[in-house]
């Protein structure tokens, strides 16, 4: 059965766009067959992260105003079989996607993949609703920082409000993907903790992320940190969280304190 | 020598910075005024496009000015055994 997940978060920055390339390519390389849509219309980036930018002929409006067939602006990832991206219109206006558009091109991915990934814009406006508005569920991104955490609470109100799902009065599944943890900085109580964000969002974990440098390599060169073979805390955390999303019991490591010559020499008192 | 090869494998700033003069240069263009050629390039892709399946990178469109002749080069790649394939078959299953 397809289904259609939301990754969202509210604030910009904080991993989205990252984190739905990540979990893309990896559950594609499980054999799953799978879609990354970008709603992020006039900003499009899923594309450069996916190393497909110079691949993009037609978009997600051109599909949704029927100028264009989905197959015709599908584009095939290179290195997966499996994967394929939708890609954002980068020069109109974000209005130029409708309910009805979103609908019925999301409607054509359910019958064409097991997994529709839709990578939302940040905000909370138009584009942002639309990229909620038709999933099954939601993965909530954020980063264990304040502001991260507050915008991430709002956007779990209109995920239980504004979308299909809620206003049918059905549960919208919704999980938290925490990303750019540091653990050495959390244990020593500068960075929120994991077990604080959970119990002030309360919706279930989905992996933690730590900060990584693989991370920016990976949008360097376009390739997804899943997709290499070189294994990186990141990219495991992330092969681990499609797991989980696979509907697999993963327990959730939380990534383990890096032992510095300082904490080495003071302990737990390093603090 | 190692080292070398170590700091190579290191640095992908320069892939990044070499894929994005690329992708700007072009949407430089064709979000700003656009010339004949860019125009051209567009719709000669989204032309093709709705044919068959190709590399867009594998376009390319050149157009010269010389004196009163004008000269308009177009030049596509398409592996052989997408011609005459209509729309993507994988795609197009449901």
């Amino acid at each position: 059965m397809s289904k259609v997940i939301v990754v969202t978060s509210g604030k910009g920055g904080v991993g989205k766009t990252t984190s739905t390339a990540s979990l893309g390519a990896a559950l594609a390389h499980g054999g799953q067959r799978v879609c990354v849509v970008d709603f992020d219309v006039g900003l499009r980036n899923l594309d450069l992260v996916m190393g497909a930018e110079r691949r993009v002929v037609f978009d997600f409006i051109n599909v949704a105003q029927g100028d264009a067939k989905l197959a015709q602006a599908l584009i095939r990832d290179k290195r997966i079989d499996t994967l394929h991206l939708l890609a954002a219109s980068q020069t109109r206006d974000k209005d130029a996607l409708t309910t009805e558009g979103v609908e019925r091109v999301i409607g054509e991915l359910r019958g064409m993949f097991d997994y529709v990934l839709c990578d939302s814009p940040a905000g909370i406006e138009r584009g942002a609703l639309l990229a909620m508005r038709f999933a099954d569920q939601a993965i909530v991104v954020a980063n264990p920082e304040v502001s991260s955490v507050r915008d991430s609470d709002r956007i779990i109100g209109l995920l239980d409000s504004k979308t299909l799902r809620a206003e049918r009065g059905e549960q919208m599944d919704k999980q938290l993907l925490l990303t750019r943890f540091d653990p050495v900085r959390s244990s020593s109580g500068e960075m929120l903790s994991i077990d604080d964000v959970l119990e002030i969002l309360s919706i279930p974990l989905l992996g933690v992320i730590p900060e990584s440098k693989e991370i920016l390599r990976a949008s360097n060169i376009g390739a997804p940190v899943t997709m290499n073979a070189s294994v990186s805390r990141a990219g495991l955390a992330y092969l681990e969280a499609a797991r989980r999303l696979g509907g697999e019991t993963v327990p959730v490591a939380v990534p383990d304190q890096k032992k510095t010559l300082f904490t080495r020499l003071f302990g737990r008192r390093a603090a | 020598m190692s080292l070398f090869r170590f700091l190579k494998s290191r640095s992908t700033a320069p892939v990044a910075r070499e894929r994005l003069q690329i992708l700007l240069a072009h949407e430089r263009v064709s979000l700003g005024p656009r010339d004949l050629v860019t125009i051209l390039r567009d719709e000669l892709l989204a032309t093709i496009a709705r044919h068959i399946e190709f590399d867009p990178e594998k376009l390319s469109v050149k157009m010269d000015r010389a004196g009163a002749m004008s000269t308009l080069e177009i030049e596509v790649e398409i592996p052989s055994d997408k011609v005459g394939v209509g729309v993507p078959a994988r795609a197009s299953a449901a």
